[in-house]
């Protein structure tokens, strides 16, 4: 089966969610784009989106349109080609909203599994929970008329383990994309020991013709990215726990969170970033990796004790962030829980004494989105880091702290076989994280 | 072509900021003046120097794309919104694409002609800021023959009419050169931007200039031969000008100092359906500057200044040598020896031109005349240049679509 008959019918499960419904939207334009080329009827190709939630399957709908309007407008230049023999299509409004409908006429949502039944390709981007995922796989796989092969989308369970339960004989590969799946670039690509070489050749090509970058990892729980994630994240809160008895929780949440963005130039605080992917994903994950790696101890009762009391993080369906460690104001962190008193602290009535007590950032500073425009970045991280490392203030103190913990982690990665080379490690945060360093470097040294 | 039967004169001029991206306070996401905010700002600009709507006999409003941009047409009636006083005095709208505000001052200056005026509000304006440039694409692409063009032509429609006109000129004369040539052209117009406090480059820092000029073209996203240095942006913005009579500047109370006379002027129209003979040469604007300067009685060396239509890089090259600065294929020399840079022998585009200062579209040919008025008559601020006493004139190039209509004026100094 070449590759645009493998994709003639897929399904994406979980379609309505976040990773879902990116999945859906790359796979549907790629779809389109295959029967441009080829000057066929796009119909030729059929994606079943399946959702339990009919809600979302909607709200899927609306999220299909605005993304492909988007992408289209993008790719204007080589749509105007694509549709050079419709002679009904003459400006590029009429162009771009003929790729819209032709898209979005691919996608078919349903809330009952029988639609992957008939599917070559099954993608899988349900809630990472291992129970879950092989119930689904095992119905599909007992029902379906084909033998299809599964892309999962988890981020943190092993391959082969998947594979063994399922009964899949290789049939399956992990195909991590980072959220969101339309604009990260990365795609961690995990083979178990059985995984088919057809179906690793093929997942290589349909990421090449995503224009994505691909980084293998080995099958190992957590993988690269959640590999290093979970670790750096657990380290931000083991650094709250020391620091709060001298400057409070509320007070510690802030200076390392702020510690972990400005001083490191990261894009979000740890703890931003722990709410955007949401707590009750992070203890998911931390449960599936820990039980599956011995003596790894990734485990962080302050992250239960808050799930418990209510704070989740994660996104609203129009993508929003919903509150966690952080309370946000427009998408800006504005105020930090406090346990105690079960309600947010604003910001402002502890960020000055917070920053006074952290010190100014070396002389260099810039934003990270500033940095990461740079062109000559590596010189002017040389040079920041430099100035840190000469710095005393109680930031730049932690900031060093922060970034040799995210080395040794990252060097962990290796020594466990996890990847392959430093360079993986380096790209999956430069680009699943937006990292403007990857974290195997010499800065803290 | 025949000498105005009459003395003309150009006199109380106004330009907005040429809004979009470039200035700071640009936000595509917030709540921004429109086409009735900018025709207002710029009407009574002109109209407060004078003496108000009262004085005025009659109203001309150059426009491209209100109907599509703004979902707006009939802007002839918005010309009363300027000033109370306006309304029931006979006003129209014209339209010629890009040379739209050219053929307002034509328009007004054949009033003026006529005997039927004495007083003429100009006004020029486009507001294009409304939509995607991938959709205002398509709206500036009714500048070319829809027909018989879009279709096969390109998603940026203009931008790769003139890339190919750049592929032709580098197949003939060589691409390194001219490309540099490109590059330099760019740095004049935003280091005279940077001169102007009204200009869409206004506050843009880029360090080196020419490195960003010299940028690969990349035609996957955008076209084959340009990159988007070489284009003129998206802008926001109006010009007005008053057009006047020996008597309507007794009216109006605005000394012969103040006023440019309007010694001639050569307007020309090329068939939209006929594609240029020949890619390497803008001929309908060598005949119109031909007519112009026939008309004022002038030769190309009493000019001391000159606004040319260069919506692209390219535009700018074949200009210089439609104007006859430059032989054929030696443009690229002319600007690399820097002859149109500000402190050059003839400084070409002061305020930087639609590439620096911006490209309003349908403004921009009364923007040309008002920057022209400000330089005759020593009121052009940080952007002024010396006019030399043996070349007291000046010039204006308004190009419409790929070089379809054109209006040239030659100005100088009343007194």
């Amino acid at each position: 089966m070449d590759y645009a008959r493998r994709l003639e019918n897929v399904t994406v499960l979980g379609a309505a969610g976040k990773m879902g419904s990116g999945i859906v939207l790359l796979t549907a334009m790629e779809m389109a784009d295959l029967s441009l080329e080829a000057g066929q009827e796009p119909q030729t190709f059929s994606l079943n989106a399946v959702d339990a939630s009919a809600k979302g399957l909607c709200g899927l709908q609306s999220y299909l349109r605005n993304q492909v309007q988007k992408a289209a407008e993008k790719k204007t230049v080589a749509l105007r080609k694509a549709y050079q023999d419709r002679e009904d299509l003459v400006e590029n409004e009429e162009i771009i909203k003929q790729y819209v409908e032709d898209v979005l006429a691919l996608v078919h949502p349903a809330t009952q599994l029988e639609a992957a039944y008939d599917s070559d390709l099954v993608f899988e981007a349900v809630p990472e929970n291992p129970g879950l995922k092989i119930k689904l796989l095992s119905q599909i796989r007992s029902h379906s008329s084909r033998d299809p092969w599964f892309f999962t989308n988890t981020s943190s369970i092993p391959i082969s383990e998947l594979n063994d339960k399922v009964n899949l004989g290789g049939r399956i590969i992990g195909y991590h994309f980072y959220n969101p799946p339309a604009v990260q670039k990365l795609v961690e690509m995990i083979c178990a020991d059985a995984t088919l070489p057809d179906l690793a050749g093929f997942a290589e090509e349909f990421a090449s013709r995503l224009r994505k970058v691909v980084v293998p990892s080995r099958d190992i729980a957590g993988f690269i990215g959640n590999g290093h994630f979970m670790r750096d994240a657990l380290h931000g809160i083991s650094e709250v726990e020391r620091l709060s008895p001298e400057l409070g929780f509320v007070e510690s949440v802030y200076t390392v969170n702020k510690v972990s963005q400005d001083f490191l130039i990261r894009p979000m605080g740890i703890f931003q970033l722990i709410d955007y992917v949401g707590l009750d994903v992070c203890q998911y994950i931390l449960r599936v990796m820990d039980e599956r790696l011995a003596g790894a101890r990734l485990h962080s009762p302050l992250l239960d004790r808050l799930i418990a009391a209510g704070v989740l993080g994660g996104q609203y369906a129009d993508g929003s962030q919903k509150d966690g460690f952080l309370k946000y104001d427009r998408g800006r962190p504005a105020g930090v829980f406090d346990p105690e008193r079960a309600a947010y602290i604003p910001s402002s009535e502890i960020a000055a004494r917070c920053d006074e007590r952290l010190g100014a950032l070396p002389g260099h500073a810039k934003p990270w989105k500033a940095v990461i425009q740079d062109r000559d970045r590596a010189r002017f991280l040389e040079a920041y880091f430099g100035q840190m490392k000469e710095s005393n203030t109680f930031g730049a103190m932690l900031a060093r702290r922060y970034g040799q913990r995210s080395k040794e982690i990252g060097l962990g990665l290796l020594s466990d076989k996890v990847a392959a080379r430093a360079e993986d490690v380096n790209t999956v945060l430069e680009t699943g994280f937006y990292h403007a360093y990857g974290p195997i470097n010499d800065y803290f040294d | 072509m025949a000498e105005n039967r009459r003395k003309v004169y150009m006199a109380a001029g106004y330009q907005t900021i040429s809004m979009g991206t470039g200035r700071k306070e640009f936000n595509p996401k917030k709540p921004r003046p429109g086409l009735e905010e900018y025709i207002r700002e710029a009407g009574q600009g002109t109209l407060r120097q004078i003496g108000g709507g009262a004085n005025v006999d009659e109203g001309v409003i150059g426009n491209f794309m209100a109907a599509r941009f703004n979902k707006q047409g009939h802007l002839a009636a918005l010309i009363p919104s300027v000033d109370e006083n306006l309304r029931w005095k006979p006003c129209c709208r014209v339209e010629g694409a890009c040379a739209s505000g050219g053929l307002g001052l034509i328009t007004a200056v054949k009033s003026v002609l006529a005997g039927t005026a004495d007083v003429v509000l100009t006004i020029g304006v486009e507001v294009q800021n409304t939509v995607k440039a991938v959709y205002g694409a398509d709206y500036l692409a009714l500048a070319g023959w829809f027909r018989g063009e879009r279709k096969k032509g390109h998603s940026y429609f203009f931008p790769a009419l003139f890339s190919d006109r750049a592929g032709c000129y580098f197949q003939a004369f060589g691409r390194e050169k001219t490309r540099r040539a490109f590059a330099r052209w760019y740095r004049n117009a935003v280091e005279n931007a940077r001169l102007c406090d009204t200009a869409q480059e206004y506050h843009n820092t880029a360090e080196d200039l020419e490195a960003l000029g010299l940028t690969e073209p990349n035609p996957r996203t955008f076209v084959d031969h340009l990159n988007v240095y070489d284009c003129s942006k998206v802008s926001d913005g109006a010009a007005a000008i008053a057009v006047v009579s020996q008597e309507g500047l007794d009216r109006i109370g605005v000394a012969a100092s103040s006023a440019v006379e309007i010694l001639g002027w050569g307007q020309v129209e090329a068939d939209l359906t006929v594609p240029p003979a020949d890619f390497t040469r803008l001929e309908t604007t060598a005949r119109a500057v031909k007519k112009a300067l026939e008309s004022a009685r002038i030769t190309l060396d009493e000019i001391g200044t000159i606004e040319c239509h260069d919506c692209f890089t390219i535009s700018g090259l074949l200009s210089v040598e439609a104007i006859g600065l430059a032989k054929k294929g030696q443009g690229a020399d002319y600007i690399l020896e820097g002859n149109t840079s500000r402190t050059g022998p003839m400084p070409v585009n002061t305020t930087g031109g639609l590439i620096g200062w911006g490209h309003p579209t349908g403004g921009t040919g009364v923007r040309q005349a008002v920057t022209l008025w400000q330089q005759l008559t020593g009121t052009a601020g940080r952007s002024q240049i010396r006019i030399p006493s043996e070349r007291p004139h000046a010039l204006s190039v308004n190009m419409g679509g790929n070089d379809k209509t054109v209006v040239a004026i030659v100005y100088r100094r009343a007194a």
